[in-house]
């Protein structure tokens, strides 16, 4: 994995701390506000994602079982049925009624959806979870506390933590194969597919791709791509025939990525700062003039 | 029974009664290093690195302080087996439910608890109000051992603590959760500051140490920085203790509309304020109890005033809120979210702000001492941990309930607190001199 990819514009920032004026350091902060994305990195349009058709999945496992194998996982032929430390995909059998009335079942791949504007990436104090401009949402663990503040953020559930690991504990998840992304390759699971229910491809193009398939097959698909606007966009994009919430996926999510109302609040701190520092010394500078003496503590008591 | 075979049993006892006795025993011997041994001690028969014996009133005494200590040892040996075998292993977290009591009372309740050092600080020494100086020295003790314990609370709970020292490093001005760290960590050495004239004082009274070094030349350096400090503790204090309810801002679909709000900050920050006008009133009557002191009524009593003035605005803002988002018919549901939201209006805001508004309850010690206990517990304990466990249930589902291990854990760092405070106390000029009173 890179180490490289600090923002530009972090390590600038952190020059000019150097000046050291308490001024400055606000001022920069205002101007450093940004989302989760650093400036530097391509749009999130060009990145890349998997779309998967839930209509082509027939729940063979491949996709988990490669998984496994990729990464070096236990079990690699035992077909996980939940995500865990040691599981970063696996696959969902729900029972449905399909269109035409009738009973049927549909399998629903889950793993880490790879958001535009990841929550665990805005919520990390450490950068250990890093959206890299390629698409991947990447955990390194070099930088982790082990403050599992990603897992409270995450909308859909799916970091997992090593509860019973006593010092070196991870956080766990789907990183798209960001090393075999690296070396020109798709991630392990899109490749194992044999009915070709997952596309590996730059956002942009899956989006135009997945609206072009429900355009043409009105009646096969929901008309909803899930993961285009969910918080604010994922880089992993459903399409289905049966209605999103009757496949256990999250219903109710909003339309915005949480970290923007976050940053939002953020983007108020060098106010708050400023504010409360002008307040508050000129409240000092005023009872110490009433009270007719210069800007000397009050004590409590007399020294000895 | 397999527990009386366990190993583990064993060292968690052995821990909880060594590791006390060591301490006990390194402090003794320090003292004596530097003072000389007192000469009360210096007799031949007596070795200096004897334990004291403490002397009990009633056998009953006797049997508590033996169940204490049996508890604190329990509690550092829960401590090692969280270190040995992981955080699941001594708590009912898991990945549905990542923060539980260690966070939502040691960290996020014991933060705010703290708020009386910056409150107080900054009525004396940026407000004018020049009465509350007693008040001063203890509500910094209290909120510099309440970040210490925070932060010790932190490194049971994070999983990777070694790591603590990142976000200092690796500045993240998007993540809420960095500005938090960074602000603790900064506030706690200010507070070190800000009470550092106090162990010195202390230092000086010590004649080896005062001989040696220069205590109250650097005392009084430091205090003259007073103001400064106190600008700091503020500006410091509104920016952390507003962001632990950012932190929440970033988990809409997860927490109970009974809570969640954009203004989740502001309301962190007023019920601080609010909550650390009720700790001062709280930790001056124990420790007027404890140390057979007079009590301050009058300033105590003011402060329950202002605090009933912080809580006003706490309420109406509270619910302005609430109806500005719809979330009115809420209040009247029959659900446990409901249930608990009433109990924190109700008595942790409501009826202290009637206790407090009222001349003549206010002025009788039990009735101003009852009314601040409401708000700390009900008010502001409760609501952090509304916001950080009753109101995420009806979106995890019913997965969590604190184990008896993570209870005991937070009853030891507590204990913890209460008997470096009461050291303090006993050991340095925290409480001014009675004559001066």
């Amino acid at each position: 994995m890179s180490r490289t990819d600090i923002p530009v514009s972090r390590r600038e920032f952190l020059k000019r701390m150097g000046t050291g004026a308490v001024g400055l350091v606000a001022l920069q902060w205002v101007s450093m506000a940004q989302p989760a994305l650093a400036a530097d990195d391509p749009p999130p349009e060009e990145a890349w994602g998997i779309l998967i058709d839930l209509t082509r999945c027939v729940g063979c496992n491949s996709c988990a079982l490669a998984c496994k194998a990729s990464n070096g996982l236990p079990a690699p032929d035992v077909a996980p049925s939940a995500l865990s430390a040691d599981v970063y995909t696996f696959v969902e059998a729900h029972t449905v009624t399909t269109a035409d009335g009738t009973a049927g079942t549909r399998y629903v791949k889950r793993q880490c959806m790879h958001c535009v504007n990841a929550s665990c990436v805005s919520a990390c104090p450490a950068a250990a979870m890093y959206k890299s401009p390629q698409g991947p949402v990447v955990y390194r663990p070099e930088r982790c506390l082990g403050c599992r503040y990603c897992e409270v953020a995450c909308p859909f559930g799916v970091p997992r933590f090593e509860w019973d690991n006593g010092l070196t504990p991870t956080i766990n998840k789907c990183w798209m194969c960001f090393d075999r992304l690296q070396q020109g390759e798709q991630p392990a699971c899109v490749s194992a597919c044999p009915t070709g229910a997952m596309r590996f491809g730059k956002r942009s193009e899956l989006l135009a791709q997945a609206h072009a398939q429900i355009a043409s097959n009105p009646h096969r698909y929901v008309d909803h791509v899930f993961g285009e606007h969910e918080v604010g966009g994922t880089s992993v994009l459903y399409l289905s025939d049966v209605p999103f919430e009757e496949l256990g996926f999250p219903t109710g999510l909003p339309e915005t990525a949480p970290p923007e109302e976050t940053e939002k609040i953020m983007n108020q701190l060098p106010t708050v700062i400023g504010g409360m520092t002008a307040l508050m010394t000129g409240a000092a500078i005023f009872t110490h003039r009433k009270s007719n003496r210069s800007l000397e503590p009050i004590q409590a008591e007399k020294e000895e | 029974m397999s527990l009386i075979a366990s190993p583990v049993l064993w060292l968690m006892i052995a821990l909880g009664v060594g590791i006390p006795l060591v301490l006990i025993a390194g402090v003794r011997y320090l003292a004596y290093r530097l003072a000389g041994r007192p000469d009360s001690i210096a007799s031949p028969s007596f070795d200096p690195l004897e334990l004291p014996l403490p002397r009990f009133a009633s056998s009953w005494q006797a049997v508590r302080m033996l169940v204490w200590v049996g508890l604190l040892g329990g509690g550092v040996g829960i401590i090692v087996l969280r270190f040995v075998y992981g955080i699941g292993a001594v708590t009912n977290l898991s990945d549905q439910f990542p923060w539980g009591l260690w966070i939502g009372f040691d960290v996020m309740s014991g933060v705010a608890l703290a708020a009386g050092g910056f409150v107080i600080c900054a009525a004396v020494h940026l407000f004018g109000l020049k009465r509350f100086a007693p008040l001063t020295r203890p509500a910094v003790l209290t909120a510099f051992l309440g970040y210490l314990l925070v932060i010790a609370a932190l490194v049971v709970d994070l999983g990777r603590p070694y790591n603590i020292w990142r976000p200092l490093v690796h500045w993240q001005h998007h993540s809420v959760l960095w500005e938090v760290g960074i602000c603790v960590a900064t506030y706690t050495t200010v507070l070190f500051i800000e009470f550092l004239p106090v162990m010195l004082e202390g230092a000086h009274r010590v004649q080896a140490v005062a001989r040696r070094l220069p205590v109250m030349p650097v005392a009084r350096m430091i205090r003259k920085f007073t103001v400064v400090l106190a600008v700091l503790a503020v500006v410091l204090s509104t920016l952390h203790q507003s962001s632990l309810g950012s932190l929440w801002v970033l988990v809409p679909e997860k927490l109970s509309p009974l809570w969640y709000s954009l203004y989740l900050p502001v309301f962190f920050f007023i019920s601080a304020v609010a909550v650390g006008l009720a700790m001062t009133i709280v930790e001056s009557t124990l420790s007027s109890r404890a140390f057979k002191r007079g009590l301050e009524l009058d300033l105590l009593a003011d402060l329950g005033k202002y605090a009933a003035v912080v809580l006003v605005i706490y309420l109406l803002a509270r619910f302005a809120d609430l109806i500005a988002r719809g979330a009115g018919p809420l209040l009247v549901q029959a659900n446990l979210q409901t249930a608990f939201f009433w109990l924190e209006i109700g008595l942790g805001v409501v009826v202290p702000i009637i206790l407090f508004s009222i001349r003549p309850l206010r002025y009788r010690p039990a009735v101003l001492f009852s009314a601040a206990v409401l708000v700390v517990v009900f008010g502001v304990v409760l609501n952090r941990l509304n916001v950080s466990w009753i109101g995420l249930l009806p979106y995890t589902g019913p997965v969590y309930f604190p184990s008896w291990m993570e209870i005991l854990v937070s009853f030891t760092l507590v204990s913890f607190g209460v008997i470096a405070f009461g050291l303090a106390a006993k050991y340095l000029p925290v409480f001014p001199a009675e004559a001066e009173r």
